[in-house]
């Protein structure tokens, strides 16, 4: 019995140092761009075109241009995420339909970004001539977002009690006016949290945008969904490759911009979910 | 008394006519025509998913076929060179598949066992509070930005790789394959926990009936019960590898040969098509051979994803 | 005393898949009758009294034949909607939706399309009224359901089931769950509420059908055994097993 008790003891320390292997980089890498970045984040950084050939100057446009995107994907992939999430929960039969919906919500979710990226070139950028826009960075984004959409918004429908369905439909509401106002409205805190959670790493993709909306120098804010924009992920990929001699100080306070906009977005996410959580009665 | 001051409620007494007075016209308008085009839209949402799937899958075949009608699939498929710009152009993806599969392999050797274990020590080791923060640490490594763990690989990772090896440049597939390990960790760890804390209470308590340890148990009853999940998790954390694009498009020094070892310069078939489509006129061989590219990627990660979801169900059952 | 029955089933058999529920029920309930259901567990009264507003339908499997006739007219002629507005039901165990008091039973009449607040309220007041439960809720209609104790919840169904002006009500076992006090009161509603609207009571408990129920039925595995006068089905049963069940040889 004491051999197996070291055993345990050991073979638990080593899964302890495997789990420091790995949580200790991840302290360090959002440390190491704090420490970097942080300085270098003014009010001129954060509400400054690029000058110099973006040796200087800020990164504005660039914010704006996410923000945007950010905007736009949500506009399309929420509504048609919920709505799909409703049609496998509350109306498909179990049959080939449901199962290939089923399935094609799988295959999204592992389609590689660069893909999407192709895709969104193809068939926004060229056949329906949106050209390198706004609107075709976020229906790319949009549809890319879409299988977290389906899956969290499923989740949280699937997760409110079968009674209140029948509760109103014994009183003689209609299918719609049950979902409506009997199941919508306690599924919304999930469906919000998938939500923002996949937005905010719609918000740092960058292959999708590549060919579809970004643009390289842009030192101006977009006029319609059919102009280009700047875009954080883009620029910092943008002036870590592409550019040379840019003070590095600039690509760490870009990286701890991009990185601080998607744990904003997460921890409202969290939030969500907390409040709704206390506030829910069943 | 109830009964006299019942006007209020609907009266029963003639059912026909207040089937038409309780309706308010709006209401009767509402489930007569709101509803209908409600519905519809709900199905064609559902259907929109698929087409989305088919389309992708079309445009890639449609300009993939755009080449082969120029280009000899075989030599596409086989030809072992990757010179899209040299006069004639060769279009050989066994480079870029490689590179892919080297990276890759690199990648998975590296974070299956640093995945899995984590979980391991996650779900059944840790307690709650640190579980907690664990947890979210992993959210958090999940949600850093591709591009910056690119950017923090060209200017740190490379630099300290090439002096430890002693390379001419640390712009190789091994920086790939750390980042993309790391990467991949979430994937593997939230799944990997996910199917561990799935495993019946009632297993754990008949080992430890038994007089098992907890690693015991663990190891011989949980562990192997976790396997179909766990499996899952692997397969997922090799698809987010084999699509990932950024990371290895900024450090694994862009060379499109075939690669001898991971501690040289190569390419992926992600990193040709985001680095090589902005220099492509439409319509060029080269251009249709990026989606070429595109298509191979697409049927390896529906592959992939495919046998995930097998295990993923099976480990549900 | 020959009126016309509010509800008549002719030859009703009900299905799901494969397996039979119910087999031929032919069941005639007059205007302003509370009839009792009583049988064992798995004897079709439920699936019965379900059958009647189409809530079995909900199961994807279900299907019957035979006719089932309100105020003579065959329901497949009705839509759901306006049926199930016609044919209430109280569940088995108390179920409240996660809003205010005032919300539960005001969600019927605004599905329906009832806007004006005004109406709104009065018909709130009505049902809960109606159903024994004002007096002790008048003053925290905004406060959340799920605060009532198990019988005001029950009631609170029972008067949610009123606001939307039924002319059947259906009780599944609307009292299993429920301590004695809380009993009486229902009870003591569906009494009050029999001269207003016709009442079907499925209750597993022989002692509560004897005790509101003027007429009784008592099924088993899926055949209705016999119907009759609620006395003389507790004094002089007909039927064998029916003497069995509610002398408690089985069950």
């Amino acid at each position: 019995m004491n051999g197996a008790k070291l055993r345990q003891q050991i073979a638990f320390s080593v899964l302890g140092a495997i789990t420091l292997l790995i949580v200790v980089p991840i302290i360090l890498v959002i440390l190491y761009i704090i420490i970097n970045g942080a300085g270098s984040i003014t009010w001129q950084f954060l509400t400054q075109a690029p000058r110099n050939g973006m040796k200087a100057g800020g990164i504005f446009p660039a914010i704006v241009g996410t923000i945007l995107l950010v905007v736009g994907t949500m506009l399309f992939a929420l509504p048609l995420g919920v709505l799909s999430a409703i049609y496998l929960v509350e109306y498909a039969r179990d049959d080939l339909f449901t199962r290939m919906i089923k399935l094609s919500v799988v295959n999204l979710s592992g389609i590689p970004s660069i893909v999407y990226g192709l895709f969104g070139f193809t068939a926004f950028v060229l056949l329906l001539h949106f050209g390198t826009s706004l609107l075709a960075g976020s229906l790319t984004l949009g549809i890319m977002s879409l299988p977290v959409i389906i899956t969290a918004s499923k989740e949280a429908l699937e997760s409110v009690p079968l009674t209140y369905r029948e509760i109103s439909l014994s009183l003689g509401a209609t299918k719609w006016q049950t979902i409506r106002y009997c199941v919508l409205p306690y599924a919304i805190p999930g469906i919000l949290t998938g939500t923002v959670l996949s937005l905010s790493r719609a918000a740092g993709e960058t292959a999708p945008i590549l060919f579809t909306v970004a643009a390289f120098y842009l030192p101006r804010l977009p006029h319609s969904a059919f102009d280009q924009v700047m875009a954080l992920p883009y620029h910092l990929y943008v002036i870590a490759t592409q550019v040379p001699n840019i003070p590095l100080s600039i690509s760490f306070a870009t990286a701890l911009v991009l990185i601080a906009l998607v744990f904003l977005m997460n921890l409202v996410s969290i939030i969500l979910r907390a409040h709704y959580r206390k506030k829910r009665l069943w | 008394m109830p009964n006299n001051s019942s006007e209020s409620i609907a009266s029963h007494a003639e059912p026909r006519r207040s089937e038409a007075g309780m309706l308010a016209s709006v209401t009767r308008w509402r489930r007569k025509i709101g509803e209908p085009i409600i519905e519809l839209c709900i199905r064609l949402s559902g259907i929109l998913v698929v087409v989305f799937v088919f389309l992708i899958f079309l445009f890639l075949l449609r300009d993939s076929l755009s080449l082969f009608r120029q280009y000899p699939l075989r030599r596409f498929l086989f030809g072992t060179a990757w010179l899209p710009i040299s006069e004639p152009p060769q279009f050989g993806v066994v480079p870029l598949l490689l590179g892919s599969i080297y990276v890759t392999l690199g990648a998975i050797v590296i974070c299956v066992p640093l995945g899995v274990g984590s979980a391991m020590f996650i779900a059944e080791v840790a307690p709650k509070h640190l579980k907690n923060v664990l947890k979210s640490l992993v959210e958090i490594l999940a949600s850093i930005p591709s591009v910056v763990l690119g950017f923090l690989g060209i200017i740190w990772l490379a630099p300290v790789l090439r002096n430890t090896f002693h390379l001419s440049t640390g712009m190789c597939g091994l920086t790939g394959s750390l980042l993309l390990a790391f990467m991949a960790l979430p994937t593997i760890i939230s799944i990997s926990e996910d199917a561990l804390i799935s495993v019946p209470r009632t297993y754990r308590e008949a080992a430890f009936g038994l007089g098992a340890t907890r690693w015991q148990t663990l190891w011989r009853i949980v562990l192997p019960s976790a396997s179909s999940g766990i499996l899952a998790a692997v397969m997922l954390g090799i698809g987010r590898v084999v699509g990932e694009t950024m990371v290895v498009l900024m450090v694994t020094g862009n060379a499109p040969v075939i690669p001898r070892s991971l501690l040289q310069p190569l390419r992926t078939l992600t990193a040709t098509i985001a680095g090589e489509m902005g220099e492509t006129v439409g319509g060029s061989d080269h251009y249709y051979a990026l989606f070429a590219v595109g298509l191979v990627l697409f049927a390896i990660t529906f592959t992939i994803n495919l046998v995930a979801d097998l295990f993923l169900r099976r480990a549900r059952k | 005393m020959v009126s016309e029955p509010v509800i008549k089933t002719v030859h009703l058999d009900c299905f799901f898949g494969a397996h039979q529920v119910l087999r031929n029920i032919n069941l005639e309930i007059p205007a302003n009758e509370i009839l009792g259901i009583i049988g064992p567990a798995n004897s079709g009264k439920t699936t019965f009294l379900r059958a009647l507003n189409r809530l079995n339908y909900l199961h994807r499997t279900y299907s019957q034949s035979g006719e089932i006739l309100l105020d003579g007219r065959d329901i497949r002629q009705i839509s759901d909607n306006l049926l199930r507005k016609k044919i209430g039901i109280i569940f088995a165990l108390p179920q409240v939706l996660p809003v205010s008091i005032l919300d539960n039973v005001a969600y019927g009449p605004k599905v329906h399309g009832v806007t004006n607040k005004e109406t709104l309220a009065r018909t709130v007041e009505e049902a809960l009224k109606r159903a024994y439960l004002w007096e002790e809720v008048k003053d925290r209609l905004q406060e959340p359901a799920v605060r009532l104790s198990g019988g005001q919840q029950q009631r609170l169904c029972i008067a949610r089931t009123l606001a939307v002006g039924p002319q059947v009500i259906l009780y599944d076992e609307p009292c299993s769950g429920l301590d004695p006090i809380s009993t009486a009161k229902v009870e003591d509603a569906m009494q009050q509420l029999k001269a207003d609207y016709t009442q079907i009571l499925v209750t597993n408990n022989t002692k509560q059908a004897s005790r509101v129920s003027e007429r009784c039925a008592f099924f088993l595995m899926g055949e209705l055994v016999e119907i009759g006068p609620t006395h003389d089905l507790f004094t002089y049963p007909q039927d064998k097993r029916t003497d069995d069940y509610i002398t408690g040889r089985f069950g």
